[in-house]
């Protein structure tokens, strides 16, 4: 089975790379850009029966720093 | 008194801690691997130096803070050795969980390289005793996530408490109240973006830093 993990800074924590995105964008002319948070994509290829508990602990322990980072785990169920 | 420099693949400033540490003390510090589980018997400061330890994958110091090693640095941390982290060993000492908040990009998003003012904020320390109260020093940095965050209350309590050794006079990188230093609450474990060894001898054409290690290796000795 295969898992997403995206991990994004909390909300109210600045963040730079975004800022910078959002300058970017704005100045490539897009207009009605609000706001930019980036974050990352992780993905994980597990053993089948790995719960989302043991995933939330692997988010918890090494994959997102929860001082400044929210995390959402998707499971992607293996096609047939 | 027996001293080692942790050493991660990525590390760039080790030598220059083992350097610093070996001019102030007349010894040569152990240099021990970051896949080593155990510190050499005898361990009376632990040093972990600047650099990109397992190249800043996934977050600065967050590889490292995983790595064996870091699990004896946290329990003779926990004994009361004293433990000093500079640049990317302050990021590996907040991932370890053994100093609170976290290090994220600079705010300017630029690597900033250049001597910057400190205010010396408490002298009391392990760390800090050579240097005056609201003394104003000059120690170089050279980092792109040196930006300290932590949630208003730790700002707080790191501040009533006296735990933050160094603030910046100017804005460098976006850390939250100027801090450039924080203490951990039992007094013993120092991590700093700034680099005191940088700033020890009179060819690196300011000492600011040298106060730092005689200090603390008096207190150990």
């Amino acid at each position: 089975m295969k898992a997403r993990v995206f991990v994004t800074l909390k909300p109210g924590v600045l963040d730079p790379q975004g800022k910078a995105i959002h300058h970017a964008l704005e100045g490539l002319g897009f207009a009605g850009v609000q706001d930019v948070r980036a974050g990352k994509l992780i993905e994980l290829e597990l053993a089948d029966g790995t719960s989302d508990d043991q995933i939330a602990d692997m988010c918890r322990k090494l994959l997102a720093n929860t001082v400044i980072e929210n995390f959402r785990i998707e499971r992607m169920e293996t096609a047939a | 008194m027996k001293s080692a420099v942790i050493v991660f693949p990525g590390s760039n400033c080790d030598r220059d801690l083992k350097v610093a540490i070996e001019t102030v003390t007349g010894r040569v510090p152990d240099m021990v691997w970051h896949k080593d589980s155990e510190l050499p018997a005898g361990t009376g400061l632990v040093a972990i130096p600047g650099g990109f330890s397992y190249g800043d994958y996934l977050r600065s110091g967050a590889m490292a803070a995983r790595s064996p090693i870091m699990r004896a640095v946290s329990e003779a941390a926990g004994r009361g050795v004293p433990v000093l982290g500079v640049c990317n060993g302050f990021q590996v000492l907040t991932e370890a969980g053994l100093l609170p908040g976290a290090l994220m990009r600079n705010a300017g998003l630029c690597f900033v390289s250049r001597p910057v003012a400190l205010t010396v904020e408490n002298a009391q320390s392990l760390f800090t005793a050579r240097y005056k109260q609201g003394e104003q020093i000059s120690i170089p940095v050279a980092h792109h996530d040196g930006n300290y965050q932590a949630d208003p209350e730790t700002l707080d309590r790191l501040e009533g408490e006296g735990r933050v050794a160094f603030r910046y006079g100017e804005n460098v990188n976006g850390s939250a109240r100027q801090i450039a230093g924080i203490i951990n609450d039992a007094g013993n474990v120092l991590g700093m973006m700034p680099h005191p060894e940088r700033a020890l001898e009179p060819a690196h054409g300011n000492m600011d830093g040298r106060r730092l290690f005689e200090g603390l290796l008096e207190a150990v000795a």
